[in-house]
């Protein structure tokens, strides 16, 4: 019974905030200027859109940060922010869920019904007689038709592993290695912090930066053989299409995570922060984490094994 | 520490002057910046759609040029479906949840005024457009790919779209963690009052598909813009993979729309009948697998589209047991008012009319369902006629219930109720003057999305009109009879209406600023 009347001391709310009005007009800006960006009419717009958008969050995040330290925060304003936290990447999976949902419907229905096959295969055997029906279709059902004249074209190579030999130099699985292992570094550091070991806790954190940011520079590296030397870019039909959507959004997903943790371990080692019993800070940043690699794992296997 | 918490510990009423607005963290503050909001969006696209039935007044082109026609159509639907319907019943959560649970505010307040104040400049961005060359979007609310990859200025659009994305989904955040940590002890989940229960449930829709959304747009500004064949059937893609996942993002959509006016029925029935809820157990159960079947059902919007057979048998069976569940919640309203001691002050009115009209949208739902028959009317006026029945006098009868039900402890005012009767009168005669000749047309054959007829139309397009214009012009009635309640007015009591039960009665009239600083003891007299 003194746990439910502890979580019932009195709520925090702050007064007011200029911080949520500044925000909403630097997304104003920052999106009106994306558009603008898309649509050809410069860039600036967007920059200091966005510009705008971090500075203000991260003023948000570290007036939370402050208050916290000042012990505003009941156990029950925190419960708030775990289910905030969880909730939000809840809202992340079902962002990432529609893109798979796109990638085996085009795999399971759209390009065997182009290739003639299937319920609804009539159409395309009528529209597209030549295109074959595979996965990933090197050639476009437009460039069965029309061959160099086509507009859309596939792409040169896969990113499949296409014999055993070449399992060292093939990036994905290096990925995956560095991805998974970074979870497992993420997770000995909370072990660290549970037991109070800030030194252990700080070690490992920079251990799963590190690993978070090499993750980016090989995803980079292989954007770049892939635009180089593969033929395969964002207009080689639905597989450069998928390939680089799912991809694409993971990578940033990757960053804005490795950001995520390396705040965490500015305020631990820089600061101080975090206690035994107080981290929800890393530990948001640590399930944001996982959920990360989660995506990957889904990744791995949808897009560059099966 | 404890000095820290001390110095925050002095509430003051609100802060005077128009920075109030922009700063606020109170849920009321934020509560009546969304209604009011909605309220301008509303008459926006409410002028929209005077337009629109100016130009079928009669058949032939009168008033505008076909492209002009599907920009209001398309702006119409936009605004009032993300800036009239749903920012209304999120004032409504931010105003009524805190107050009907005991918690002092939201749980978190400052993102909840940042989910409001989104909303201004995502609509800032999309209206914008209208001052651009290539003008509005005109491809229909549902942007189908490809006409609307097609279209100009589709990236203003897309990122409007996306931050009322973000705001809803911040929004919903707010709604769940608040209901699920904020309650009064005692007062466990199932004691909750049904319009709470509605919207934790809507919360969790919202959560789960405006992120689909935001996918769907993306993709669409990837093909318009970067060479991406999403839905180009030339690159492996399909355009009707655009409309599987639109739809599954819309269907659950349309019951983010209805299911708080489910909650808000369910309070307004049970005081003015004077009895307690028929079935209050029962209504969350209905709510929960009304919600769960809508990730089931997007594809009977698509019957005409070309789907294997099993798909179109599977979304037929599952679209019609929906029918279960919302047969359920109309018995258990209905059983609520079975000899009770009726009174019918305006909110009951909008309430009983709000079962009545929204079960005729019902039925015509399940005739949609049936597959073979959409194919007939399929894209025909039957479909307007169908979904502004549950939009109408479904969704914004609901929420005008809500306004009059609950406006006396907002402002400690009683309304006009002999106005708010006309009111009621002439909406309710205006909407069905307006929206029930559009099935006759619609099963004649009429098409939707057309700027001009057949000659065979004529006649009950032009009832159809007049209709409309009846209706448009009482919401000004609307607005006359709240801001006169909001100036001045008969003093209102604690209790307000004598069958009233909930929280929300045993606070003054109107409620203080803070409501509950510390949690209320929940009791018999308390629970709905």
């Amino acid at each position: 019974m003194t746990a439910k009347t502890d979580t019932h001391q009195k709520y925090y709310v702050p007064e007011e905030s200029r911080i949520p009005i500044v925000f909403a007009f630097a997304a104003l800006i920052a999106g009106f200027g994306a558009a603008n960006a898309v649509a050809g009419y410069g860039t600036t717009m967007l920059y200091v859109g966005l510009v705008a958008v971090i500075f203000t969050l991260a003023f948000w995040w570290s007036t939370v940060t402050k208050e916290s330290q000042a012990g505003l925060d009941t156990p029950q304003l925190n419960n708030a922010y775990v289910y905030g936290m969880a909730w939000f990447i809840f809202s992340e999976v079902m962002f990432f869920f529609a893109f798979f949902g796109a990638l085996f419907y085009i795999r399971s229905f759209a390009v065997p019904w182009l290739g003639g096959e299937g319920a609804k295969g009539i159409a395309g055997e009528l529209l597209w007689p030549e295109f074959e029906a595979t996965w990933p279709p090197m050639i476009t059902p437009e460039q069965s038709l029309l061959g160099e004249n086509a507009a859309v074209k596939g792409p040169d190579e896969n990113m499949y592993l296409h014999s055993l030999r070449d399992i060292g130099s093939w990036l994905p699985l290096w990925n995956t290695v560095v991805l998974l292992s970074s979870s497992g570094t993420v997770h000995i550091a909370h072990m660290a912090l549970k037991e109070n070991n800030k030194k252990r806790f700080n070690f490992w954190l920079g251990v799963t930066v590190t690993l978070a940011f090499i993750f980016v520079i090989l995803q980079a590296v292989e954007y770049y053989e892939a635009y180089s030397h593969l033929g395969l870019t964002l207009e080689s039909g639905v597989y450069g299409t998928t390939f680089f959507m799912l991809t694409g959004f993971h990578g940033m997903h990757v960053l804005i995570g490795g950001i995520f943790l390396l705040t965490q371990l500015v305020r631990s080692s820089g600061y101080k922060h975090f206690s035994d019993k107080e981290h929800f800070g890393f530990e948001a940043a640590s399930w944001y984490w996982h959920f990360v690699d989660v995506v990957w794992v889904c990744l791995f296997l949808f897009v560059y094994i099966l | 520490m404890s000095a820290v918490v001390e110095s925050h510990d002095h509430h003051h009423g609100p802060k005077k002057g128009l920075l109030r607005w922009l700063f606020t963290t109170n849920h009321k503050d934020i509560g009546t910046l969304y209604l009011w909001f909605s309220f301008l969006m509303f008459l926006t696209g409410g002028a929209m759609a005077m337009g629109i039935r100016a130009e079928l007044f009669e058949p032939g082109l009168q008033l505008m040029d076909p492209i002009r026609y599907n920009q209001l159509v398309t702006m119409h639907g936009l605004i009032m479906i993300f800036g009239g319907v749903m920012p209304a019943f999120v004032g409504l959560a931010n105003w009524l949840i805190p107050m009907q649970i005991g918690a002092p505010d939201m749980a978190l307040p400052r993102m909840n005024n940042l989910s409001f104040w989104l909303l201004p400049a995502a609509f800032t961005i999309l209206l914008s457009t209208a001052f651009m060359e290539g003008g509005m979007p005109g491809f229909g609310w549902t942007f189908y790919a490809p006409l609307s990859t097609n279209y100009p200025n589709i990236a203003y659009f897309v990122f409007a779209i996306h931050i009322m994305g973000i705001s809803s989904i911040m929004g919903s955040i707010n709604v769940i963690v608040t209901i699920m940590n904020m309650r009064a002890p005692g007062l466990s989940l199932m004691k909750m009052p049904l319009f709470v229960w509605s919207w934790l449930i809507t919360a969790y829709l919202l959560i789960a598909v405006m992120p689909v959304l935001a996918g769907a747009v993306t993709m669409l500004l990837m093909d318009a813009y970067f060479g991406t064949s999403f839905f180009d059937a030339a690159g492996g893609g399909d355009p009707v993979l655009f409309q599987h996942i639109f739809w599954f993002f819309g269907h659950p959509e349309v019951y983010i729309m209805i299911l708080p006016a489910f909650g808000i029925t369910s309070h307004i029935i049970s005081t003015f009948s004077r009895k307690p809820l028929f079935g209050h157990s029962s209504m969350v159960y209905a709510m929960v697998s009304i919600a769960v079947l809508s990730f089931v059902v997007w594809a009977h919007h698509m019957f005409t589209v070309g789907m294997p057979l099993v798909a179109e048998l599977f979304f037929m069976w599952a679209t019609m047991l929906i029918a279960i569940p919302t047969g359920v919640k109309v018995f258990n309203w209905v059983a609520t008012i079975f000899k009770g001691s009726i009174t019918y002050e305006t909110p009951m009115l909008f309430a009983i009319a709000f079962v009545v009209l929204f079960t005729i949208g019902g039925f015509s739902g399940l005739m949609l369902a049936i597959t073979p028959a959409d194919f007939q009317y399929h894209d025909t006026y039957f479909v307007v006629a169908h979904f502004h029945y549950v939009l109408v006098p479904g969704a914004v009868f609901s929420i005008m219930a809500a306004v009059y039900y609950w406006l006396p402890k907002w402002t400690g005012n009683m309304y006009d109720e002999k106005m708010g009767k006309l009111h009621f009168w002439l909406s309710f005669i205006g909407v069905n003057v307006t929206f029930f000749p559009q099935h006759f047309v619609g099963l004649a054959g009429m098409p939707r999305r057309y700027a001009d007829y057949a000659l065979q139309f004529a006649e009950w397009n032009a009832v159809s009109s007049i209709g409309a214009f009846l209706f448009g012009f009482s919401q000004l009635l609307f607005l006359y009879i709240v801001v006169k309640a909001v100036m001045a007015g008969k003093k209102a009591t604690p209790q307000v209406w004598d069958g009233a039960r909930g929280l929300e009665w045993t606070v003054d009239s109107p409620a203080p600023y803070h409501t509950f600083e510390v949690p209320p003891k929940i009791t018999e007299q308390t629970k709905l």
